[in-house]
């Protein structure tokens, strides 16, 4: 299982030589395995995906956990959308209200982008998925509700090797105490158990999190404890602050290396960062 | 063990906020978390506990009527929200582990989530006042 980080930034994009190591679009990732290419989310990331990365099959999956701005729009750049001979699958989670046609429409219309979902030339199939087990090509891939607002879920995509967990957006120590320090209280945490690799929501600082409780992201710590209650064997903290310049994230990422030791590998991820799973 | 859906954590969250007693069930009735307030009612702390089976739970109270007789289960708003999957209210006596009696007000109300799907009930419990029914 390959993966590949084309977008790791949260919020909005952000451009300039402050945010050129680690990067400033918003999130997109791709697996690949025997030929079978995921995207994971739609962020401004997805545009470079197609420009870096010719694709040679006829079929791509793009898995959305949640249809936030930042996870959705690059879609409208996403070249295949717009070839008739492609197949493009797109899942995305569950509302108890409104259609994913109809809630990807709000963005996918005038007056925010010009062409309507209908106009798009590929063939485009939807898929809805909640608390779902799915497979895709060599594939088996698991979603679940997560912690973050508005219908959003997290995927552990398992291949012929390796287990990769994809919550860039989770806030599991919502409440007064933060996360219960017991894994079946945990959100998140069955898509999270024994993972080869972690790619998780760590926006904030400790200090900072306090502040900004319930807007739906993770501290550092908080990223951290979730990886270790989940027993991962690799840990990429994602979803950087827009506000963040290169030297900030590595000034906070220092820090929290000096106070904390924890028994798996963890790094901040970068845009363009590739992983070979074995 | 399989953990719970958001929806049960974040109840627990947030009675684990609120300073009136509150107890979360899943689907069986089984007592999977109550909060400080209601440790007073059961007289027990939630951390020595843990979950509890309705067996046992269910026969802390002595729930009774406004004459004094006995609340059949089927009565109570909480097991009325389980069967029914709709929310529920209702005054009634009960007698304390102390063997105190006063009058309390509940009301339960289904955890239905995303998927439709019935994952639980909570209930609040206060002391009732007179004008309540």
């Amino acid at each position: 299982m390959k993966i590949k980080l084309w977008g790791v930034r949260g919020s909005i994009t952000t451009t300039g030589p402050e945010t050129a190591y680690y990067g400033g679009n918003t999130s997109c990732v791709d697996v690949w395995e025997d030929g079978c290419q995921l995207v994971l989310d739609g962020g401004s990331g997805i545009q470079k995906l197609v420009v870096n990365n010719p694709l040679s099959t006829k079929r791509i999956d793009v898995l959305l956990t949640h249809l936030h701005l930042d996870h959705i729009q690059g879609l409208g750049f996403f070249k295949p959308l717009f070839d008739p001979s492609m197949e493009i699958h797109i899942w995305g989670p569950a509302s108890s209200s409104r259609t994913l046609h109809s809630r990807l429409s709000r963005y996918l219309s005038p007056p925010l982008f010009p062409v309507l979902i209908r106009d798009l030339p590929c063939k485009l199939v939807l898929h809805e998925i909640e608390n779902s087990t799915f497979t895709i090509g060599p594939f088996i891939i698991q979603s679940n509700y997560i912690i973050h607002p508005g219908p959003t879920v997290g995927f552990r995509v398992t291949g012929k090797n390796a287990v990769f967990t994809y919550i860039p957006d989770h806030e599991p120590a919502l409440g007064k105490n933060g996360i219960i320090k017991d894994s079946q209280w945990v959100s998140g945490i069955e898509l999270a158990a024994g993972a080869d690799l972690l790619l998780h929501d760590s926006q904030y600082t400790g200090q900072e999190y306090e502040n900004k409780k319930g807007w739906g992201h993770s501290s550092i710590e908080d990223a951290a404890l979730f990886a270790s209650m989940a027993g991962i064997k690799h840990l990429l903290f994602a979803h950087h602050d827009p506000s963040r310049s290169d030297s900030q994230l590595d000034e906070i990422f220092s820090e929290f290396q000096q106070k904390n030791n924890y028994p798996f590998t963890y790094e901040l991820a970068r845009e363009g960062m590739e992983i070979n799973l074995a | 063990m399989a953990a719970y859906e958001i929806e049960i954590i974040l109840n627990r969250q947030l009675a684990d906020c609120l300073s009136f007693p509150v107890f979360i069930t899943d689907t069986n009735g089984n007592l999977i978390f109550y909060n400080e307030a209601a440790e007073e009612i059961l007289g027990q702390r939630f951390e020595d506990t843990g979950e509890m089976p309705v067996e046992q739970w269910s026969t802390e109270f002595k729930p009774v009527d406004e004459e004094g007789a006995p609340l059949p289960p089927e009565e109570l708003p909480l097991v009325k929200t389980l069967s029914t999957e709709r929310p529920h209210h209702k005054t009634f006596g009960i007698q304390s582990l102390q063997g105190k009696n006063q009058t309390i007000s509940v009301t339960a109300y289904p955890i239905i989530g995303r998927t439709g799907k019935m994952l639980g009930a909570v209930a609040i419990f206060w002391k009732s006042t007179d004008n309540e029914n």
